[in-house]
């Protein structure tokens, strides 16, 4: 384990950050080829019919142009369905560019074209005619909703809703207070910075090296391999910064085929880099029901937890999350009955935004506790309290570890809940309701097989590589930390290298598991490292260490050095020269179940949280200021607070947009979304941002991970819009269930 | 993007001949709205006219009536922190600092500002009908999308609305538009300026082939609502979103009554929304919320709401009521400070 650390613990500022504000960091559409060519693509203007006619003469006939590929001349690829399924991709047959003439969604790539620049490719886009033979689309979940089913097929890693414990219908009949309403989150985009984008670099006979906005390098390289029947070591994917993911880079997107598709065809290095108005063609948050049903003592006890969810998911594919989960966790009940099931709808198929499935369930949940306080006269937070959860009553194992009540006081001393008057539309100032809500956040906290390389060179400097990304979360500098801790260095002195398929094996970047998991692997690797450097030291003629063990040393300041006697040390380079060569290497890999792990399911492995939330809205006009939040975080050991708290204001941030901003509209008889800039479709903008204040409570886990991290990328999210909706109510007395929380619905109510 | 020509006008002159001769050309300065609008081919122009370099179009003067003549070319920004602005018609000021971003202002010129486009969904895809885009088509936003919409004005042709803040305070302003065209140049009142969808929706305003705006002026007589106006704007964000409803708010005071008011509302209808008798019905009236509701009921008289934008109406109803509130008492709303007073 860390002991003595310098770095992990302390907040640093990021490695790569004069990399990425000087320009130096180079995104996926940044790389170039001497002989680059241009691709743009044309996407298909209805929902649901087929082709009946292409035709690219025009296009074609501009100079410049190199080729239009369309579902009439675009090469072979793979036959079977299961060719293009990638590592984190759900049941059914995932989406196949130009594959034939049949449209499953509006915005559909259509054809590509190939152009010698990217004006050109873009101009000669929009000459490209197609006619189509329309059929009747379905687009809207309120209509689809009444045709949902339980996906007959799982998606891997995602646990299916809990068998039903007790009677909940009945327990809820009897229970002396009832709330039940339906609860509705909106479609929602993930809007990184960078667009997707694949610079695919045609390296001769064959080979292509690929710069994909992606998470998971090796998880693109695999899908362009097996698509494309190339060998694993024909394509290498390099990205190692991505403007974003959020989960919109897990999967190989549509781009991903295209540029390659075209490379493979002209043998020649293609760009591809989708428009802001095209990122809206295909991954998003699926819009989500929720109806939920609590029946409680009048002491606000549960005795009854129903929670029905209908997400949308595609024709083709069955996307899961965990959305109702949550509701058989985070508070006990003996009848409780989850059950999650999907409607398919004309469109793209949903996928994993920004922990999937748990702030629209969460959302659900805490608004329905919130009315659940008020019915009963209860303190909301004296109300999770009382139903405080100390067992994982969903899959009957303890918690790793939970800190979710020190949450609870921390938080609601830090925000001044004390002072709050539970009377709804009790607390003003001039013109504006004021309005204070909470809510409880969780989120799953994994760790994934992780394998990390560590090299030390005769210079003292310490090279450390691994596959996974660092999509902004600070993966580069935790690592550094850690590596640095472990063999005594400064951090100038560790470099760390990512986002290349040909190093350490790594899972996509996603689940917020990337700490715990690259982490893990990269101290594993610094173990081996010390011990053979140790080993080393220790044979060098005369060395003061000679009669030493291992656990006597400390490695610090570049040197080995007695822990007794600070005089009797090796210097580093000492210590990698004895072994006859010039650098020591170590490769590891770590996981659940490996280096004395207990197994998966001894066990279940949250993080916490509970967000405190101050809102003011103007009571005739209704527009609304998110003032104050304060988030109280309970993850394990935080290795760097300055970018875990990034990471809650970012996750705080996005829970502010989903709960007032974020909305993808669809025009139901286009079945087209229709928002799809960013001027329309609306994010948070700094004013809307005010006072967000993180707390990181103390939480020891020794069963997640070996170095104690449970991850935060997503639990700052989760809470966060359930908090805000039971601010209004508190200010306004209206309960708002259907999300975003917009001016129209505030003045309705 | 379709390939076009380009053309650096070196006079206004120039600029109009550039225009006369190509009906398909069009004028770029800021180019914030028109680049965006090419890049979805939605504006395909023949030859983009560079007015930037024409001297004539820069700079802010006095008139020699005691207004202020802002040429076509100046930046927004620079209106908005030109002490002639705000200290003699700082409702201007306050408009432009309600819309878009710092960046946006800084590129965004006043003759643009005037021409900007609409922000309907429809108008902005080209793979959906609208009959502003493309006359025949049909309105997409009929039927469909239309929170954003029109409330006053509309036809059964087209419900867009025009997106300006500055354009709202134009209105109250009453500001004049100066136009050079091939027959020389004219003067349009405001109001007279943009114009209703009715069955051209294609046409946003009254310019004739080969005319171009040269410079907008503002009256002497606007001064007199130095003291009490107010810009309020409300969107679906605090900032950098395109009005549900804005009001533009300007009272000359005697005393504790009305001696002539202005009231212009945005983001509700084809141009900015003005009605003389709800102004008439403010004078001599006493500064309070029972004026100014009968004034807001006058002005929303004929407002008729679709699908999803009914709410606008009583929205703008209440924002009108608190404008005036905030404009009678000196107290305008701050572009900075979200709060509303």
């Amino acid at each position: 384990m860390l002991k003595n650390d310098t770095h992990v613990g302390s907040p640093r500022s990021r490695v790569d950050g004069p990399a990425k504000v000087t320009g130096q960091a180079t995104y996926a559409a940044e790389f170039t080829a001497p002989d680059l060519a241009h691709a743009y693509v044309v996407g298909s203007g209805i929902a649901r019919g087929t082709i009946t006619a292409i035709d690219a003469t025009e296009a074609e006939a501009v100079p410049g142009v190199i080729k239009v590929f369309t579902h009439e001349n675009r090469p072979g690829t793979a036959w079977f369905s299961y060719k293009y399924q990638d590592m984190v991709g759900p049941p059914g047959d995932p989406f196949r560019p130009l594959a034939s003439d049949e449209i499953q969604f509006s915005d559909q790539p259509v054809a590509l074209v190939v152009a010698e620049s990217f004006d050109v490719a873009r101009h000669a886009a929009s000459l490209v005619r197609v006619c189509y033979e329309q059929q009747p689309h379905e687009t809207d979940l309120s209509r689809a909703r009444h045709d949902s089913y339980e996906p007959p097929r799982k998606r891997t890693g995602i646990a299916p809703p809990p068998k039903p414990r007790g009677d909940a219908v009945k327990a809820f009949g009897e229970a002396p207070v009832r709330v039940s309403a339906e609860y509705t989150i909106a479609t929602e985009h993930h809007n990184p910075m960078e667009p997707h984008a694949t610079t695919v670099i045609w390296d001769g006979g064959g080979k292509i090296t690929v710069h994909d906005k992606t998470q998971g390098v090796q998880n693109s390289q695999a899908y362009v391999a097996s698509v494309f029947g190339l060998s694993s070591d024909d394509v290498r994917v390099v990205s190692p910064y991505v403007g974003g993911g959020f989960g919109s880079g897990l999967r190989p997107q549509h781009q991903l085929f295209l540029a390659v598709m075209a490379s493979l065809a002209l043998e020649r290095s293609v760009r591809l880099e989708l428009t802001r108005q095209q990122m809206f063609s295909h991954v998003h948050r699926p819009e989500t029901i929720n109806v939920l049903s609590l029946g409680a003592d009048r002491d606000g006890k549960l005795r009854s937890i129903q929670h029905q969810a209908v997400a949308a998911t595609s024709r083709f594919e069955d996307h899961q999350e965990v959305v109702v989960n949550w509701s058989g966790l985070l508070y006990p009940a003996e009848n409780v009955d989850l059950r999650y099931e999907l409607a398919k709808l004309d469109t793209y198929s949903p996928g994993d935004m920004r922990a999937p499935g748990a702030p629209l369930g969460v959302f659900a949940l805490e608004s329905a506790m919130d009315e659940l306080a008020i019915a009963t006269g209860v303190d909301p937070v004296e109300l999770r309290l009382r139903n405080y959860a100390e067992r994982d009553e969903n899959d009957d194992v303890p918690f790793s570890s939970k800190e979710l009540r020190a949450c609870y006081r921390q938080g609601a001393e830090q925000f001044g809940w004390s002072r709050r008057n539970p009377k709804p539309g009790s607390m003003r100032e001039g013109r504006e309701l004021i309005g204070w809500g909470m809510a409880s956040g969780v989120w799953e906290a994994n760790m994934m097989k992780t394998s990390a390389r560590a090299v030390l060179g005769a210079d003292g400097r310490l090279a450390i590589s691994c596959a996974t990304s660092d999509i902004g979360t600070g993966t580069y500098t935790i690592l550094t930390q850690i590596a640095a801790d472990a063999l005594g260095l400064a951090m100038e002195d560790v470099t760390v290298e990512l986002g290349d398929s040909s190093l350490p094996t790594s899972p996509v970047q996603g689940g917020s598991w990337t700490a715990a998991s690259a982490g893990s692997a990269v101290m594993a690797a610094c173990q081996t490292l010390r011990e053979t450097l140790f080993k080393q030291a220790a044979k060098i003629d005369g060395s003061p260490l000679a009669d030493a063990a291992i656990d006597d040393v400390a490695f610090s300041d570049g040197r080995i050095v007695l822990r007794t006697d600070a005089a009797r040390s090796v210097l580093l380079a000492d210590a990698v020269g004895a072994g006859g060569h010039d650098k020591v290497e170590a490769e590891e890999a770590a996981g659940p179940g490996l280096i004395g792990m207990m197994l998966p399911k001894s066990h279940a492995s949250y993080t916490h949280a509970a967000v405190f939330v101050e809102v003011r809205i103007d009571e005739d006009l209704g527009v609304m200021r998110v003032t104050r939040v304060v988030n109280a975080v309970a993850a394990g050991r935080i290795l760097n607070p300055k970018t875990a708290r990034s990471q809650i204001i970012g996750g705080v941030v996005w829970g502010i947009g989903m709960a007032m901003h974020e909305e993808t509209l669809t025009d139901h008889r286009l079945g087209r979304m229709m928002n799809h800039s960013l001027s329309e479709y609306h994010v948070p903008a700094n004013a809307d941002i005010q006072d967000i204040e993180v707390i990181f409570v103390e939480e020891h886990d020794d069963k997640t991970s070996p170095i104690g991290v449970k991850g935060l990328g997503e639990i700052g999210i989760v809470g966060t819009a359930a908090a805000i909706a039971n601010a209004v109510h508190h200010a306004t007395g209206k309960r708002i269930r259907s999300l975003p929380i917009t001016i129209d619905k505030i003045l309705a109510g | 993007m379709n390939r076009f020509s380009y053309h650096r006008a070196s006079t206004v002159e120039d600029a109009i001949r550039a225009l006369s001769a190509e009906p398909a050309a069009r004028i770029i300065a800021g180019g914030t709205n028109l680049v965006d609008l090419m890049k979805y081919d939605v504006e395909t122009p023949s030859t983009l006219v560079d007015v930037t370099r024409i001297e004539a179009l820069k700079g802010i003067g006095e008139t020699r009536g005691g207004g202020l003549r802002i040429g076509a070319l100046v930046p927004n920004t620079t209106v908005a922190y030109d002490e002639r602005v705000t200290e003699r018609f700082p409702l201007l000021a306050s408009a432009i600092l309600a819309g878009a971003t710092p960046q946006l202002r800084n590129a965004a010129t006043t003759g643009g500002n005037l021409n900007q486009r609409t922000r309907c969904y429809y108008f902005n895809d080209k793979l959906t009908p609208c009959n502003k885009r493309e006359p025949g088509s049909g309105c997409s936003a009929i039927g469909g999308l239309n929170r954003i919409h029109a409330i006053l004005g509309a036809s059964e042709h087209c419900i867009a609305t025009h997106p300006s803040d500055m354009c709202v305070g134009l209105a109250a302003l009453a500001a004049e538009i100066h136009i050079a065209g091939p027959a020389g140049e004219r003067v349009i009142p405001f109001a007279d300026y943009h114009r209703l969808p009715g069955d051209a929706p294609e046409r946003d305003n009254t310019l004739q082939p080969g005319e171009m705006v040269v410079a907008v002026v503002l009256p002497e007589q606007a001064q007199a609502y130095a003291g009490h106006y107010s810009y309020l704007k409300l969107r679906d964000r605090l900032s950098y979103a395109f009005a549900l409803v804005s009001v533009a708010a300007a009272l000359e005071m005697e005393g504790g009554s009305i001696a002539s008011a202005r009231l212009a509302l945005g983001g509700v209808a084809h141009k900015p929304w003005r009605r003389a008798e709800a102004e008439a019905a403010l004078v001599g009236r006493p500064a309070d919320e029972a004026s100014f509701a009968v004034a807001a009921d006058l002005l929303l008289e004929d407002a008729l709401g679709h699908e999803h934008n009914a709410f606008k109406i009583d929205l703008a109803r209440r924002a009108v009521i608190r404008a005036l509130s905030q404009a009678a008492a000196g107290t305008p709303q701050s572009q900075t400070d979200k709060r509303i007073a």
